[in-house]
């Protein structure tokens, strides 16, 4: 594998992809999680760690999963937390992202939660402000977060990544979830696996760190976990398929091709999903299906990376 | 005007690509023209009132001709004015640009033309010549003017950044172009294979999560120009080409007996996509940095001659146009004053004659334009170049006289520093 180059992250004081991270980075995040999964089921789900804290979601991009997960993270570490969605600001007016995030900036918060459509814009946002930024998704470049609760789900289940193949489904293109779960997966030393019509792999793929099927028989073949990606209604229009019907056919998830994978095969999905294009809703539903789990782990794993970045003597890693 | 002093340059060592030589010698520049210059040049004395320079050590080259270079007037003298740009030029070592069509308006009829013409006549310190467009408004689909622009003196044309996609519309244009000897410089960028790519296409942008621009967009276009130009007899230019792939379809071409010619950017020459790192948005350029392989092979190409020419492509963009996420940001980088030193560092290297650096960076160009200069032959228009072949220094951003900041060469370390600049036999810089 020939990995992207690493950032600094000595300071630690955002955490803007999984590119850089070590396993022990990785591992004190999942460890930490652990632990904030059982605060969220308890009845009392709210910390004080945070308590006085602000904490500033920014979505250039809407969202209501990753945001209302975000936000019920930093509230149940006691943060006080506010919601800024590109609809309701000034951005759409023309202020340029670093106008907005001096601006932000200027009131104080201690950390920022970010989304943008537009790869880098999250480090770019993070050069140019003194708190911890988060990144919640940068274009087609990283989801951090998405690969710390799935691996965290994995982990649960599994009782480790390592030596697990990870098949990772459809399209990784246009996928930040896929890079970041690539880059994280193989830190921890599992198999990776894509699986994807050419069109929707990008440049270098085998390059990556995994091993590439354009099939799904092949690519299934004694999986321990399924991974499938979103597929957006555009990329029809851009023909990068020619139609749900087809797409679904060869690379859409159902009983059949499931029972390639091992028996204990879990199915993940980031959400939303579209059934019936990627996945059959049978198995977005059924009992190899963990994708509600992963919703629930990624409240944990945000609370983790959020305490984590911000709380007094709990650097994760070096 | 007031008259100008004649000059001489002594003892210097003269490297005049025009007359294949390199040798220590004098020039002697009287009423803006060389009136000698060589080994030989002070055998009739010096004349009468004339200043000396002490050139021994340093070395005396034509001033540079830069056929590339994107300015901001009219419509963009924020970004850069046609005097700034000048400035930079002088500061650079370069005394002859060619402007590009791109500003707003277009520079796509004959008062636009002259607006630019006569502006630069007012205002700069260096000679300047506008390039029109190929087509109205760059708009891909109707021809300008091509023979009342060039009666007023029109060197080239060219559609700037955009590459025509209608092969029918440019077979027409260059046929009517070769009417008027007119000289088509094409950046061959095919828009749709580009589509939304911002970086070379392979596994550091797919890292990167940007979208990637294939070799095929650039080598297509090339081939289908290079096959117009075979077809119509119009003399073509290859503006900027990127890929060693590339070269070897202009080498085929040219061995084909096509009248083509073909440039390459200094970025091309000393930068790769590496370079881009965590989304710096100043390497941002079109044709995108490619991969040092391709860097290699440009170098290659400069070197045996399928290359001709070397441009800064100059494109000053403004910090806020630049300070946005990398897919957001304008494409281009500034250029003039870096021209001459980044390419001084192929000759350092051993990669390329220095003789043949210069060349493409002085007769070459002025020849494809059509100009006298580029030259230090006697009669030509006095436009020099003095420079220590060996100073190191470093590129600072306090020293760039461009408006637009956004050099690709921030901090660079170079050897070789021009101290004096010289046009029509006037200093207009020094250093």
């Amino acid at each position: 594998m020939i990995a992207p180059a690493s950032r600094p992250v000595a300071a630690r004081r955002h955490l803007l992809g999984m590119a850089g991270l070590s396993p022990q980075d990785i591992t004190a995040f999942l460890d930490l999680a652990e632990a904030e999964v059982a605060v969220s089921r308890q009845t009392e789900k709210k910390k004080s760690v945070l308590k006085g804290r602000t904490q500033i979601n920014l979505f250039f991009e809407a969202s209501t999963r990753t945001q209302a997960s975000f936000e019920l993270a930093g509230k149940r570490l006691g943060a006080d937390v506010m919601n800024m969605s590109v609809a309701s600001s000034s951005v759409k007016k023309g202020e340029t992202l670093i106008d907005t995030a001096m601006t932000l900036n200027a009131m104080q918060p201690d950390i920022l939660i970010v989304r943008h459509h537009s790869a880098g814009a999250v480090a770019l946002l993070a050069q140019k402000v003194a708190c911890s930024v988060v990144n919640a998704g940068d274009g087609a470049h990283e989801h951090p977060t998405q690969a710390l609760l799935d691996a965290l789900t994995i982990r649960r289940r599994k009782g480790r990544i390592a030596r697990l193949i990870v098949t990772i489904c459809g399209d990784v293109l246009h996928s930040r979830v896929a890079r970041s779960n690539i880059i994280l997966l193989n830190a921890l030393g599992a198999e990776v696996r894509v699986v994807a019509p050419s069109t929707l792999l990008p440049s270098g793929i085998e390059q990556m760190g995994v091993k590439v099927f354009r099939r799904m028989d092949e690519g299934l073949q004694g999986a321990d976990v399924v991974m499938m990606l979103r597929l957006q209604r555009e990329r029809m229009a851009g023909s990068f398929v020619p139609s749900v019907r087809e797409y679904f056919r060869y690379f859409g998830l159902d009983k059949a091709k499931l029972a390639l994978a091992k028996p204990d095969a879990l199915v993940m999905h980031p959400g939303p999903m579209n059934r019936g294009v990627e996945i059959a809703s049978d198995i977005a539903d059924g009992p190899a299906s963990v994708i509600e789990e992963q919703v629930e782990m990624g409240v944990a794993v945000r609370m983790a990376v959020i305490e984590s970045l911000l709380g007094d003597g709990l650097e994760a890693g070096a | 005007m007031a008259e100008t002093r004649p000059l001489v340059i002594e003892k210097a060592r003269i490297i005049d690509p025009s007359r294949d030589l390199d040798a220590v010698g004098s020039i002697v520049l009287v009423e803006g023209r060389i009136a000698a210059s060589g080994p030989d040049a002070l055998n009739q004395g010096h004349p009468d009132g004339a200043e000396i320079i002490n050139g021994s050590g340093l070395t005396a080259l034509p001033g540079l001709v830069d056929a590339r270079v994107f300015i901001g007037e009219p419509g963009g003298e924020h970004r850069e004015t046609i005097a700034s740009a000048s400035a930079a030029a002088a500061a650079g070592g370069v005394t002859s640009i060619l402007t590009m069509p791109d500003t707003k308006p277009v520079v796509d009829d004959v008062a636009i033309a002259e607006f630019v013409m006569r502006t630069a006549r007012d205002t700069a310190i260096v000679n300047v010549f506008p390039a029109a467009a190929l087509t109205r408004g760059l708009n891909g689909t109707e021809m300008t003017e091509i023979g009342l622009l060039a009666n007023a003196g029109v060197k080239a044309f060219t559609d700037g950044r955009h590459t025509i996609s209608d092969p029918a519309l440019l077979r027409r244009i260059m046929t009517y172009a070769r009417d008027f000897d007119a000289l088509v410089m094409h950046e061959t960028q095919d828009p749709a294979l580009t589509a939304n790519g911002v970086m070379n296409e392979g596994l550091f942008a797919s890292w990167l999560g940007l979208p990637g621009i294939p070799a095929e967009a650039e080598i297509i276009p090339l081939e289908r120009d290079l096959r117009l130009a075979a077809l119509t007899g119009c003399s073509y230019h290859a503006a900027k080409i990127s890929l060693g792939e590339s070269a070897a379809v202009v080498a085929a071409a040219k061995a084909r007996g096509v009248a083509a010619t073909a440039g390459v950017s200094i970025n091309h020459l000393s930068l790769n996509e590496n370079d881009v790192g965590e989304y710096r948005t100043f390497f941002r350029l079109s044709p995108p940095l490619r991969r040092e392989d391709d860097r290699e092979s440009m170098v290659e190409a400069l070197a045996n001659g399928t290359v001709d020419i070397i441009v800064s492509s100059h494109d000053p963009q403004d910090a806020d146009d630049k300070r946005r996420p990398f897919a957001e940001a304008e494409a281009g980088a500034i250029g003039l004053e870096t021209l001459l030193p980044a390419a001084l560092r192929l000759h350092h290297s051993g990669r390329v004659p220095l003789k043949r650096v210069i060349e493409a960076l002085t007769v070459a160009p002025a020849r494809l334009l059509g100009l006298d200069r580029g030259t230090l032959q006697v009669g030509a228009p006095a436009d020099i170049a003095l420079i220590d072949l060996d100073q190191p220094y470093l590129f600072a951003e306090a020293e760039i006289r461009s408006k637009s900041k956004n050099t690709a060469f921030e901090n660079a370390r170079f050897e070789g520093r021009v101290l004096r600049t010289i046009v029509a036999g006037r200093t207009v810089f020094e250093a």
